[in-house]
């Protein structure tokens, strides 16, 4: 079995779970037998690990290429359109412009550099419509250069490359929903954002959904058919002992942690205001909010309003080695998400040995036994679980045991052979 | 005959190293030496140097008629000993030609005077003792950070001694009168006052290159002109501004330097103003009247008060929770904590994180490390909180880990000590 499978990040180079899960995934996908996985990504930077499946970058892929199959290309095509908001960029010096506006229509024109390939940032910046479609054309081209059975299209982001492709070969389609916008934006609905997604699934022949949280959003909001939509959950990668050095921690009191972007469907301020709580009963505490996001400056401003900015501290964004080092010197770790699919991070917050307490609108909240849950706005619950843990020892210890022992069955393999199984009943 | 008074004001922040919250309890070093030594040598280079030069030049070729007065704070002078001596040497060749003043104020270019005396005190009396050793003379007219001015800080400095003080001829509290005389404190009037003129004084630091400006370019006739033009029977114009303005704020292709060069000359032509300094001036003239400042002012911004220090609560939570820091310091006395805890006082890290970021800006930008004030106070606050372990630490276990590094600050004493004395043995050995 064949797979063509479109993300949006790949690690080294990722900026939030997506990128983790979807390396997760593949690797525990790459484990079973008979099945290969071509992995697209917009811009491939050349230092990912491909030990496990083809990576192809969408801004290595010829373009011209494209131009031999366009009749075959536009008769197949007729659903994709471009946004009429995408401007024509034309620098006679470094660019020429690949126009077909038979294909296109008027004045809807890609960028092409001289090589004849379509140029990606492959980051979340101003032109990320235009991305995701330019996205999608490449799509077309590599689904009829690469042979296979089945197409897998990671959130919404690669939901029109899904369809492109999908067009062309006639495969079947297989979209995993890793969030919403219902959970990114807290409710207030990017219209653009909420047609995308639901073309996709509309497009799809089944839908992965990482919770039943999700599933339910799907079905409720998107108007899906339940049987269309199946939960697979996530895992999380086994941590090698290389990346575990050990680090000193230079402060004597508790640490309480807080990762994540820093935006409203993280939750940050029931964070801050439960610190306040916990700070006016104990003083052997540390606070911390590592990562960075719109809400960080406003964050900041009330942890100095509320006077306990001795005890609050901000890392600003960390990546890599830093997100293990900060593990390593938490004894608690906070996930007051307002609305989280999924949430990789507690996982390999008790991996390493941290006490988790999240929230009940978080999907990972489904399957996890040995974690505090809480509702994200009870900022009292959560401020006695955080005074709990670091206070009561043996508490914080049952945890922490109970809790390695949790997530290490929680495997990638496992989620792999679901998604298999998913492959299978719609090849069939 | 009028007086003009020249005064510079002399300050580089030491800046504060990136400081992450992993360092907290690990790391002790909190200064960014690398960017530090890279402006001070810059500034000394283009500034400090060249204009040292032009004045010195020009007091010797005007023979005494020509005066300045500067004051240099603790911090840059540390860091001038550190990177650039040549510029401490270049003070005392100025200081040596009697006609330069140097100003008192607080060590480490600090707020202390807003929010306790004893540390004020203590800052000011550091300060005057280091200014004494390297040029000789005792300041005795008193400048407060950023020119920060109120009748009870009026009345502290006239308790330690000083005659007179300078300060912001802010326009809420002169209202109609004149900048342009001497004033004097409203609580103890023994305290006198200059006032800084700030529209002629703003005219060069700020002005000078603009050329929007509908009086650009500025000459030193125009100049000239305008103090001509100012009411017969005022006194004394006070002309304050940054040092940084020649070369740095006013680059030297503005014409700067060369300004500065023929002003002393243009103005001296017509024989109807003289240069003096501070000290000079509050033996010379009689205040006119009380100034009344019961809310503190200063020179920064269009507010001319203190909200570019303590105008958020960003600012108000770092300030508070430094001196609430301040038993611990002074119950320890330990030489390393007693450095630090001067440097964390510098008004620096306050004034970068200001959120007035609209009008005043492009001030608020000059020499700051940070990308925005957020960052500024998330750093200081990690720095703040390692600071605070230390204090801790001392406090419960003695001294053991740091006797070392205590012995070895005595020996550095003793080695200045030393120093001090061969020099002053070599001088008697030459004059005999």
């Amino acid at each position: 079995m064949k797979v063509l499978m479109f993300g949006w990040e790949f690690p080294p180079h990722i900026s939030g779970g997506l990128g983790t899960a979807c390396y997760g995934l593949t690797k525990g996908l790459s484990k079973i037998d008979d099945l290969d996985i071509i992995f697209v990504v917009p811009k491939a930077y050349g230092d990912e690990d491909e030990s496990k499946m083809k990576l192809v970058g969408a801004n290595n892929t010829h373009i011209k290429q494209i131009q031999e199959h366009i009749r075959k290309f536009k008769s197949k095509h007729t659903y994709l359109e471009v946004e009429s908001e995408l401007i024509p960029y034309n620098d006679p010096d470094e660019y020429y412009t690949f126009r077909n506006s038979k294909l296109f229509g008027k004045n809807k024109l890609f960028k092409v550099n001289s090589e004849g390939k379509l140029e990606f940032t492959g980051k979340y910046g101003a032109n990320l419509i235009e991305e995701i479609y330019k996205y999608a054309y490449v799509a077309s081209t590599i689904s009829m250069d690469n042979e296979h059975d089945i197409i897998h299209a990671h959130d919404w982001l690669c939901y029109p490359a899904g369809i492109a492709a999908k067009e062309v070969s006639g495969k079947p389609l297989v979209v995993h929903v890793h969030a919403t916008d219902f959970d990114r934006s807290g409710g207030s609905v990017n219209p653009k954002v909420f047609e995308i997604e639901k073309m996709g699934m509309d497009a799809a022949d089944k839908i992965i959904a990482v919770s039943n949280l999700t599933r339910n959003i799907i079905i409720e909001k998107y108007g899906q058919d339940p049987s269309k939509v199946e939960t697979v959950y996530n895992a999380v990668e086994p941590v090698s002992y290389e990346q575990k050095q050990a680090n000193k921690k230079g402060v004597k009191e508790k640490v309480v942690t807080f990762l994540g972007r820093i935006t409203m469907q993280k939750g940050p301020e029931y964070f801050v205001e439960a610190a306040n709580a916990v700070l006016k009963r104990t003083n052997n505490v540390r606070f911390v909010m590592a990562g960075s996001g719109d809400m960080l400056e406003k964050m900041v401003a009330r942890a100095a309003q509320l006077g306990i900015s001795d005890r609050f501290h901000f890392t600003g964004f960390l990546k890599g080695d830093d997100v293990f080092k900060m593990f390593e010197i938490s004894d608690v770790y906070v996930m007051p998400s307002v609305s989280e699919p999924f949430g990789i991070s507690p996982l390999e917050a008790m991996q390493s040995n941290v006490p988790v307490i999240i929230s009940k609108q978080s999907g990972v909240s489904e399957i996890l036994t040995h974690a505090i849950k809480v509702d994200y706005w009870d900022i009292d619950a959560l401020a006695d679980a955080i005074y709990g843990i670091i206070k009561y020892d043996s508490l914080s210890r049952v945890f922490k045991e109970k809790g390695k022992e949790e997530v290490d069955n929680l495997k990638w393999t496992n989620a792999a052979r679901h998604v298999h199984q998913v492959y299978s009943t719609v090849i069939n | 005959m009028k007086s003009i008074c020249l005064y510079f004001q002399i300050h580089q922040p030491l800046r504060l190293r990136r400081y992450r919250f992993f360092d907290i309890g690990n790391d002790h070093y909190y200064y960014d030496d690398f960017t530090n030594e890279s402006i001070i040598s810059k500034m000394a280079k283009e500034c400090y140097l060249p204009a040292n030069e032009i004045l010195l030049d020009l007091i010797r070729s005007n023979k005494q008629s020509f005066k300045v007065s500067f004051s240099i704070t603790g911090v840059t002078l540390d860091q001038f000993e550190s990177y650039a001596p040549e510029v401490i040497e270049s003070f005392k060749q100025l200081a040596e030609t009697g006609c330069v003043e140097f100003l008192a104020e607080t060590y480490s270019h600090s707020l202390a005077a807003l929010k306790d005396q004893d540390e004020f005190k203590v800052q000011v009396k550091s300060h005057s003792q280091r200014i004494q050793e390297l040029f000789g003379h005792k300041p005795k007219v008193f400048r407060n950070t950023e020119l920060i001015y109120s009748d009870d800080i009026g009345a502290a400095v006239a308790s330690l001694g000083y005659k007179g003080m300078i300060t912001e001829g802010a326009k809420h509290i002169l209202g109609w009168k004149s900048p342009n005389y001497l004033y004097c404190n409203a609580l103890n009037p023994k305290l006198k006052l200059l006032m800084r003129n700030y529209t002629l004084s703003d005219d060069i630091a700020f002005r000078f290159s603009v050329q929007s400006w509908n009086e650009w370019p500025l000459t030193t006739e125009k100049f000239v002109n305008w103090l001509d033009h100012l009411d017969e029977k005022e006194e004394i114009v006070n002309v304050f501004m940054d040092y940084e303005t020649f070369g740095e704020h006013q680059k030297k292709e503005s014409g700067i330097f060369e300004f500065l060069s023929n002003l002393p000359a243009a103005i001296l032509k017509s024989g109807s103003y003289k240069f003096i300094t501070p000290s000079d001036a509050i033996k010379e003239y009689q205040p006119i009247a009380v100034a009344h400042v019961p809310h503190a002012i200063s020179w920064a911004d269009e507010e001319r008060d203190l909200s570019a220090w303590l105008g958020n609560s960003l600012q108000n939570e770092a300030f508070t929770k430094l001196y609430e820091l301040k038993k611990d310091v002074e119950s320890l006395n330990h030489e390393r904590i007693n450095k630090d805890w001067s440097y964390l006082q510098c008004s620096d890290h306050f004034y970068f994180m200001c959120t007035k970021f609209f009008s005043d800006g492009d001030m608020h930008s000059y020499f700051n490390p940070y990308n925005s004030p957020y960052d500024a106070f998330i750093n200081y606050m990690n720095v703040l909180s390692d600071f605070k372990i230390r204090l801790d630490e001392l406090r419960e276990d003695g001294k053991p880990a740091t006797s070392i590094e205590n012995e070895l600050l005595k020996k550095d004493k003793l080695i200045k000590r030393y120093e001090t004395e061969i020099k002053k043995l070599k001088k008697k050995i030459l004059s005999d």
